[in-house]
């Protein structure tokens, strides 16, 4: 707003323009550092604020010195959390949960976005546009059903899958095949066609075809895909909460709010580390992979 | 139906391809083929989304214990419920509001990143998209920890400045203003990485020849900015519209509804009655209320698909 303002006082004077004008560019890009700084400021305190407080003791946390400020550093907090066992049962569902849901997202969604996007048949306009409407259905309406479901299940067959972490694995699914075949749909058909229709007359298999030529080609959208199914089965809250009770069935985010929160002022410290830890495999993929992610992110509504 | 006939028309020219192969053949093996591809995802679609939401339009008829039939009782009774019409409020007032900000912020923050030299957009955008990709559920715990009650580092900043202590998550009036503030915080960037894409899709020509006409910057973005953005506003608005509607994990970790249920929104309250409360029916009854904002969502959107199928 404000660097705006500046451009029209000094508008007037249209016998220096290109003087001016260069002024005008310089303010106009001074303010937008100094909001961006603000903006980054606010985006950036949450976790910085993390950080500090996991490397605080007990004693330095319930003090009354600066919050803001770590007087006495120590990784006494990531030393307890990771030597816990309980701790590392939650990583390691999180972890096997998260591997296992791409593995079946991209076996399921990765064939059926090529049928959807070059094998045309009955109905498959439709199809592909029921599967981005499934994609907005949020799974807060459909947890107390699937609870029930899995209940009736349990009872009519002696399988029990609530309260064990597999239960994540048929559940998952529902909330990352949908986007991520929608958007292989989009980098599937970028591809020309002239490029699989070589590889049907050189003999090749619709399965060939598939693997050789539209995997490679659309391997970006393949990495944005499974970095999208990465995160969003990694963060997922309110599944495991419904579907998952005992500790040594938790995943990371609900294992670290059931157990380390216990109404316990000075447990704050392991809180905000278990988060950091939590917050950390996203965030590293994030950092190494930004392009995929952003064009993962922004694949959804600007393709097809 | 209407779209059998346009699938059958359209897929007649691809066997050219396949000149040695009967006709027939081709087409039976490749539809076999590709039903094939599909059908994971056509029976994970079913069971798993469409026959539970179903089901839970079921599920909202019976009573309790799940064994009779009671029609509508359910919804009769969240009816004469008073916190029923406080989740309602605070459910609407959260997601337009969130929304609003989520919007202005992206798009005044895009304009920003947008402005300074592009060496240096990777950098300010990699640092201004953390909070999405933090998961909602850590994140919000350093929230928490950030308005505790007795700790509260902000109140430590506010104590500096001589502002009394504010009782962020406590007092009805500011544990709402809370609860928003992190969901603008989580969900402002993907508004922002979106306007940003559009922003850069918009040709420079257009606002060199409203330079030439004299247009201020209010009138570039009025009449140049925001009509090549229309369709991404809108279709970024819906969806986070969706979302924040949809919202639990902030809501249920910052607050749990409190205090005394003010903070509540359809799915914290669904959670507690279903699954805390043990009254699932009833739970499925108010997710149920999600649907119309969903229904009106869908038809936009399939309006847009099949606007841009018409284009193609």
């Amino acid at each position: 707003m404000t660097s705006t303002a500046v451009i029209d006082k000094s508008a007037p004077t249209r016998t220096v323009k290109l003087r001016s004008m260069s002024r005008d560019r310089t303010w106009a890009l001074r303010w937008s550092y100094f909001f961006l700084t603000l903006f980054a400021i606010f985006a950036l305190i949450p976790p910085l604020y993390m950080l500090i407080t996991s490397l605080k003791t007990s004693a330095e946390i319930s003090a009354a010195t600066n919050p803001w400020w770590v007087y006495h550093p120590t990784l006494s907090n990531y030393v307890e959390l990771l030597t816990s066992n309980q701790f590392l049962t939650f990583f390691r569902n999180s972890a096997l949960v998260s591997i296992f849901v791409v593995t079946i997202t991209m076996l399921i969604s990765v064939p059926a976005a090529f049928a959807l996007a070059r094998m045309r048949f009955w109905g498959s306009a439709t199809l592909a546009t029921g599967v981005f409407l499934t994609y907005l259905i949020p799974e807060t309406l459909l947890f107390l059903p699937l609870f029930k479901m899995f209940v009736v299940f349990g009872d009519m067959t002696g399988i029990q899958l609530i309260n064990k972490w597999y239960v994540l694995l048929i559940v998952y699914p529902t909330l990352t095949v949908p986007f991520c075949t929608w958007i292989m749909i989009g980098y599937f058909a970028s591809i020309p066609k002239e490029l699989d229709e070589a590889a049907i007359i050189d003999g090749a298999s619709w399965f060939q075809t598939l693997t050789r030529i539209f995997i490679p080609v659309a391997l970006p959208g393949l990495i944005a895909a499974t970095i999208f199914a990465f995160t969003v089965s990694w963060a997922q809250f309110l599944y495991p909460l419904v579907f998952t009770t005992s500790t040594d069935q938790l995943v990371l985010p609900v294992g670290i709010i059931t157990t380390l929160i216990k109404g316990d002022v000075f447990a704050w410290g392991q809180i905000m580390t278990g988060a950091l830890l939590g917050a950390a495999p996203p965030l590293i993929i994030y950092a190494f992979l930004m392009d995929y992610y952003i064009a993962g992110l922004t694949a959804g509504a600007t393709k097809g | 139906m209407a779209d059998v006939a346009v699938e059958r028309n359209s897929a007649a020219p691809v066997p050219k391809v396949r000149k040695r192969g009967g006709l027939r053949t081709a087409l039976k093996r490749k539809s076999t083929a590709a039903f094939l591809m599909t059908l994971p995802l056509i029976l994970l679609i079913s069971l798993l989304v469409i026959y539970p939401a179903f089901y839970s339009l079921h599920l909202a008829t019976l009573n309790k214990s799940m064994q009779r039939f009671v029609g509508l009782g359910n919804f009769q009774f969240l009816f004469t419920r008073e916190t029923f019409w406080l989740v309602v409020q605070q459910s609407c007032i959260f997601a337009i509001t969130a929304v609003i900000f989520k919007a202005l912020i992206g798009f005044v923050v895009a304009h920003f990143v947008h402005n300074i030299p592009a060496k240096g957009q990777r950098k300010w955008r990699g640092m201004l998209l953390v909070p999405w990709v933090i998961p909602p559920a850590m994140s919000t715990l350093a929230w928490l920890w950030l308005f505790d009650p007795s700790y509260s580092a902000f109140n430590y900043l506010l104590a500096g400045v001589g502002v009394d202590r504010i009782p962020w998550t406590g007092e009805t009036g500011w544990a709402r203003f809370s609860v928003i503030l992190v969901n603008i915080w989580v969900g402002a960037p993907f508004f922002m990485i979106m306007y940003l894409a559009s922003l850069k899709s918009v040709p420079d020509q257009l606002y060199e020849a409203a330079a030439i006409d004299g247009a201020n910057w209010w009138q570039r973005i009025w009449y140049v900015t925001l009509p090549m953005m229309r369709n991404i506003i809108a279709i970024t608005t819906l969806f986070s519209l969706i979302v924040t509607f949809a919202n639990f994990d902030i809501v249920r970790i910052l607050t749990a509804g409190g205090p005394l249920d003010r903070t509540h929104i359809f799915a914290t309250w669904a959670f507690r009655i279903g699954i805390e409360g043990g009254d699932i029916p009833l739970g499925a009854s108010v997710s149920l209320f999600m649907i119309p904002i969903l229904a009106i969502a869908a038809v936009f959107i399939l309006r847009d698909i099949n606007k841009r199928g018409n284009e193609a």
